[in-house]
């Protein structure tokens, strides 16, 4: 166990540094100068210059490249050119928005999901099935920002349970903080919700047919002890592989969903990155997303092996 | 008095009966051998009696354990008596267990399931029961998962399971089929040690007559749903009163006539073959192992000679078969096909290739089902590009010499039962006019009455084109009938080889005596009498 | 299987009449998407307008015929990008399992699924500019390593079967017996992958164009009409609802399509219920 654990941090390295180097190619290889691209067309060369120095674009590729990765080791990922303040600053404060709204999104899909697996498995072919599956169906449809939006307008606008927007600090207690992150929650959990519970569906009935939970029949156990006891341990692995999947896409989903509840999040400050040319900030930004995802990956990697005894190595 | 007797019992799907009025008695401590070809309902039977039917069955007949009929129990009360009145194991034992519990879990739950113990008194138990079937604590802690085991001791596992809580009756279905014959030998006396020792009633489904032979003390032969015939081993065996039983019998130990062929000098030549794999890496830097699956092998085949290659599965004879046919590379030695010498994979000509074809074990996974029967057969045409003569005619040809109307040519392969289909995978092999057929396994998916068919083919083809087998079975009995020399595989080495009949009979390598001895024969005396 | 098809005809449906929208906008619209009309700005449907008008008083109905063209065709290219480059990708990682190059095309597929679109079409914007297609491309790069795993996983499946064995038997080489005999047996996978891949297409482009990465004004596109709605929800919600009704019912439609057709082409999935 010892040693998959460290055969999986060693390929988390090794796909750390390849994504790193990807990201480093396209914001300041492609670019050719990034000084110049950022100040844009009307620059006077005076400041392309100051600029470029500030940046420490005067060195190689390769020297700049070991730079940016040494520094975002050690916690520096530069300076933000608009802003004028440390980008891991900015990026602190808005990080405590985007990941607990992804996590509270991961949690609630889940949390959904696998009950409702369940229930259209034990039930198949019947109404609560059917209801399940075309409910899910609709779920799968839905664009998150949009299903956001309509949140908005019933619970915030006409109900007036939430409010529409904007974010109390965490300072200010945390069940304030939880109530104005729970219509973005819901608006990301649904549609990834439907996908899970679809997978756990599918994982159950094509576990039921196996040879291991006849077996199990004949020992005594009901159709219900049969698929509880045996057959949803089995049909958890591909529904992990989808967990760990959804982590990226709600990640996603919560950079652009923080555009239609004005979060402070990671999503407004790289879109305004963007719109500014801020490379700084957008590259620490992508490479901080991408080491999320690639987190995830390895942490779903270990849960494989916890579930799964043919993938622990005996050491 | 009868433990189970069973009365009328019909099952049906939509309107077809697959099982009709079959009725049969078994006492304690009694073995019951249900025989019959596939399809012949046995299975079926075996499912009624633990009322595990799919749902859209149909049932009438009376099933008593007992004299409770198990028909009438409410689903609720019939899980109570499965596994604990009854138990029951099947035949795929690398399936039948779930891969993600321990053995100890799997065993104790039999207990758990029926409230008799739980915790470590379970486990305790589920110990003993291991103990019980051949699994010492040494070897076989209870912490062991199931793909740490092989498929012997997986079914052994299997067995604990279905007789931890001593159940009066177990329903073995094909408990061997899919072992290696050492461990078939192994695992029947395990289970008729349990019947003699605790006083458990067996019933016994298989296929396969020498089996029921050795095991059981009362037959009953299905056929098409109904049981033909029945009655103590014995004497049913002696007797063969039903012709359909007749039939089985000469199936099963059918021998086709053949004629001396007169041998050619070497066709195929096998020197000092070594193939290795690489395993694969542990961890990102470790470097992996080898595995030697062939290891310095040495095999001649002469023109039109029929030469058998038998083994357990694993012993690398595949991998042998697949080298041959030069379809891997090797890390040793040399092949030799006519006289001339097998390059690597990739650079085999295709005069070369020619020369030999195979025949598969799977009828139903040898064929691509979107081609037409035409495009299947013709496929190795590939290799005689340029050839004269129309590809319709050369098709018909070689369907009519495997006994197939020419007209199938243009049907897909779905339509075709399995001895039809390894007609066809025989026709193909036949097109480029090949002087050696490698057939792997060929006859061994194959129900003995179809299986007699096809060998008399094979023997009539070799006679006819002056054809050379490599015949590479696990089944003893058909590489006596059709082949005129054996070689014996071990763990990647040949330990034996020699005529066949001199092989079979006075052994001498340690491994093929364990193997011979370990086959299951009807005793010659039986035979003689039903044949006088 | 009657299921398969019910749901596969409804679909299939749902989809035509997109496409047919889509295709018809280039010939005809009820009004014209450019003709701005402050008169008739954020009228609520009518006979007139039977979807409304937006805050500049155009047409919606006009508008997501001609933004239907935009989503479609960003989604269709997305998935011949990802069919294109993964499938050969995924074919040559079966082909030589288990090889160095098997290891390398794995870990790559790996890499890419480390990149969300949404972060690909970042650092392409970034770099760029924003453009439809700039989102082509990153929903492109998304879908290839999609492609590829399905491809392989599929592949390895019918390498093993004795079918191609008999083939490389008669002498085929590896390229050959892919193309006569892997890629038909795999088609069916591709094509569900496809349509699967081609309804997230239009998910992903309407989320792109919604943050402002997809296609740019003056180009309709129905995640940037749900955009320009958002500060008007409370006035208009027609606004807000009938592109994503729009969105709904086209990804709708083409999820009943692909989930009838695996249906119907693999019968034992079927049976499981």
């Amino acid at each position: 166990m010892v040693r998959f654990v460290l055969g999986r941090l060693l390929s988390l390295s090794l796909s750390l540094v390849v994504a790193s180097l990807v990201i480093f190619a396209v914001i300041e290889v492609i670019p050719g100068d990034p000084a110049a691209f950022m100040l844009g067309l009307n620059a006077e060369p005076d400041t392309v210059a100051a600029l470029r120095a500030e940046l420490g674009l005067d060195g190689s590729p390769v020297q700049r490249y070991l730079a940016w990765v040494t520094g975002m080791l050690q916690g520096d990922f530069g300076t933000s050119y608009t802003y004028r303040v440390p980008v891991s600053e900015l990026v602190a404060a808005r990080l405590w928005v985007s990941l607990p709204l992804t996590l509270y999104a991961l949690i609630l899909s889940t949390v959904i999901a696998i009950p409702l697996g369940l229930i259209a498995a034990a039930r198949s072919g019947r109404p609560a099935d059917f209801g399940i599956m075309a409910g899910t169906q609709l779920g799968i449809a839905i664009p998150n920002f949009w299903f956001a939006m309509l949140l908005v307008l019933v619970f915030a606008i006409h109900l007036q349970w939430f409010s529409a927007g904007g974010f109390p600090e965490w300072d200010e207690g945390v069940w304030p903080a939880m109530k104005a992150l729970t219509l973005p929650a819901i608006a990301l959990a649904l549609p990834q919700a439907s996908i899970l519970a679809r997978v756990m569906r599918s994982g159950l009935l094509e576990n039921v047919g196996q040879d291991y939970i006849r077996t199990a029949r004949a020992k005594g156990l009901s159709r219900r002890q049969a698929i509880v006891r045996h057959a949803l341990r089995n049909a958890l692995i591909p529904v992990m592989t989808i967990i760990g999947l959804q982590f990226s896409f709600l990640l996603a989903g919560a950079i652009i969903i923080e555009n239609v509840f004005f979060l402070p999040g990671l999503g407004r400050l790289i879109f305004q990155g963007i719109t500014q040319r801020d490379l700084v900030v957008v590259e620490s930004v992508v490479m901080l997303l991408v080491f999320s995802v690639i987190l995830v990956t390895f942490l779903v990697d270990l849960a494989y092996a916890a579930i799964d005894p043919r993938l622990r190595r005996r050491a | 008095m009868s433990l189970l007797s069973v009365r009328n019992l019909t099952v049906g799907f939509g309107d077809q009966d697959v099982v009709r009025r079959v009725s049969f008695d078994l006492a304690e401590g009694q073995v019951l051998g249900l025989v019959g070809e596939s399809g012949s309902g046995k299975s079926i039977t075996a499912l009624s009696v633990m009322q595990l039917l799919p749902p859209e069955a149909r049932m009438e007949g009376a099933v008593e354990l007992e004299r409770r009929d198990l028909n009438h129990l409410s689903e609720r009360t019939m899980c109570d008596v499965r596994g604990r009145d009854i138990g029951m194991i099947f035949q795929e034992p690398m399936t039948a267990l779930n891969p993600l519990k321990t053995i100890g879990d799997q065993v104790a739950e039999t207990l758990v399931i029926h409230g008799v113990a739980r915790g470590a008194r379970a486990l305790a138990r589920a110990r003993f029961a291991l103990d019980r079937v051949g699994l010492p604590e040494e070897r076989f802690p209870l912490s062991r998962y199931p793909h740490e085991l092989s498929g012997g001791q997986r079914q052994r596992v299997a067995i604990a399971m279905a007789v931890a809580l001593k159940p009066k009756l177990l329903i073995a279905d094909e408990p061997t089929t899919a072992l290696d014959v050492t461990t078939q030998a192994q695992i029947l006396s395990l289970l008729q040690d349990l019947v003699r020792k605790e006083g458990l009633a067996l019933m016994l489904i298989t296929h396969d007559l020498a089996v029921v032979s050795q095991v059981a003390d009362q037959v009953a032969v299905m056929k098409d749903g109904q049981i033909v015939e029945a009655g103590r081993t014995e004497s049913l065996f002696r007797r063969r009163h039903h012709p359909y039983t007749r039939r089985l019998f000469d199936a099963a130990s059918y021998v086709p006539p053949r004629t001396p062929l007169r041998l050619g000098p070497p066709l195929l030549e096998v020197r000092g073959v070594v193939r290795e794999y690489r395993l694969p890496r542990k961890g990102l830097i470790g470097a992996g192992g080898s595995l030697r699956a062939v290891d310095q092998v040495n095999l001649t085949v002469g023109q039109g000679e029929s030469v058998g290659l038998v083994g357990e599965s694993g012993c690398g004879k595949s991998t042998l078969s697949r080298a041959i046919l030069g379809l891997e590379p090797l890390q040793g030695g040399q092949i030799n096909l006519a006289g001339r010498k097998l390059p690597e994979p990739r650079k085999v000509p295709g005069s070369l290739r020619r020369k030999m074809q195979v025949v598969f074990q799977d009828p139903f996974g040898s064929f691509n089902p979107r081609h037409k029967v035409r495009r299947l057969v013709s496929e190795p045409f590939y290799l005689l590009r340029g050839a004269h003569g129309d590809t319709g005619t050369l098709v018909a040809e070689a369907l009519r010499a495997v006994g197939l109307k020419p007209a199938v040519m243009d049907r897909y392969i779905h339509e075709f039962s399995g001895g039809q289909r390894q007609r066809i995978a025989i026709a193909r092999a036949l097109i480029t006019r090949p002087e050696l057929i490698v057939l792997d396994e060929a006859v061994s998916a194959l129900d003995v009455s179809i299986r007699a068919q096809i060998l008399d083919l094979l023997t009539e083809l070799r006679q006819e084109f002056g054809l050379a087998y490599l015949f590479i079975s696990h089944d003893l009995g058909v590489v006596r009938a059709i082949t005129d020399r054996v070689y014996v595989m071990k763990a990647g080495c040949i330990v034996e080889d020699g005529p066949t009949h001199r092989v079979l009979s006075a052994p001498r390598d340690a491994y093929t005596k364990e193997l011979i001895g370990a086959t299951p024969r009807i005793p010659d005396a039986w035979a003689e009498e039903a044949a006088g | 299987m009657s299921g398969a098809v019910g749901k596969m005809r409804l679909g299939g449906v749902i989809s035509l009449i997109f496409i047919g929208a889509a295709l018809l906008s280039f010939f005809w619209t009820p009004y014209g998407v450019e003709a701005l009309s402050v008169a008739d700005r954020m009228r609520t449907p009518d006979l007139a307008h039977p979807l409304g008008t937006d805050h500049f008083g155009r047409d919606i109905l006009s508008m997501l015929m001609v933004g239907a063209r935009t989503s479609i065709a960003v989604a269709l290219v997305a998935v011949g990008i990802g069919m294109v480059i993964g499938v050969p990708l995924g074919l040559l990682a079966s082909a030589y399992r288990g090889s160095f190059l098997d290891d390398l095309i794995m870990r790559g597929n790996d890499l890419v699924f480390a990149f969300p679109s949404l972060v690909i079409a970042i650092l392409i914007t970034a770099v760029f500019g924003p453009s439809a297609f700039n989102a082509i491309l990153a929903i492109g790069i998304f879908n290839i390593p999609v492609f590829a795993r399905v491809t392989r996983g599929g592949a390895l499946a019918i390498w093993t079967l004795d079918y191609v064995m008999a083939a490389r038997v008669a002498g085929k080489r590896g390229w050959r017996i892919a193309i006569e005999h892997i890629l038909p047996g795999i088609a069916n996978l591709l094509i569900v992958q496809g349509t699967i891949q081609f309804s997230l297409g239009i998910l992903a482009e309407a989320a792109l164009s919604y943050v402002g990465l997809g296609a740019q004004p003056p180009t309709p596109s129905w995640g940037r009409m749900l955009a320009d709605s958002q500060t008007m929800i409370s006035l208009a919600p027609h606004m807000a609802i009938f592109p994503g009704l729009a969105i709904v019912f086209m990804v709708l439609g083409l999820n009943l399509f692909g989930d009838g057709l695996r249906d119907y082409l693999d019968p034992r999935k079927g049976q499981l219920a």
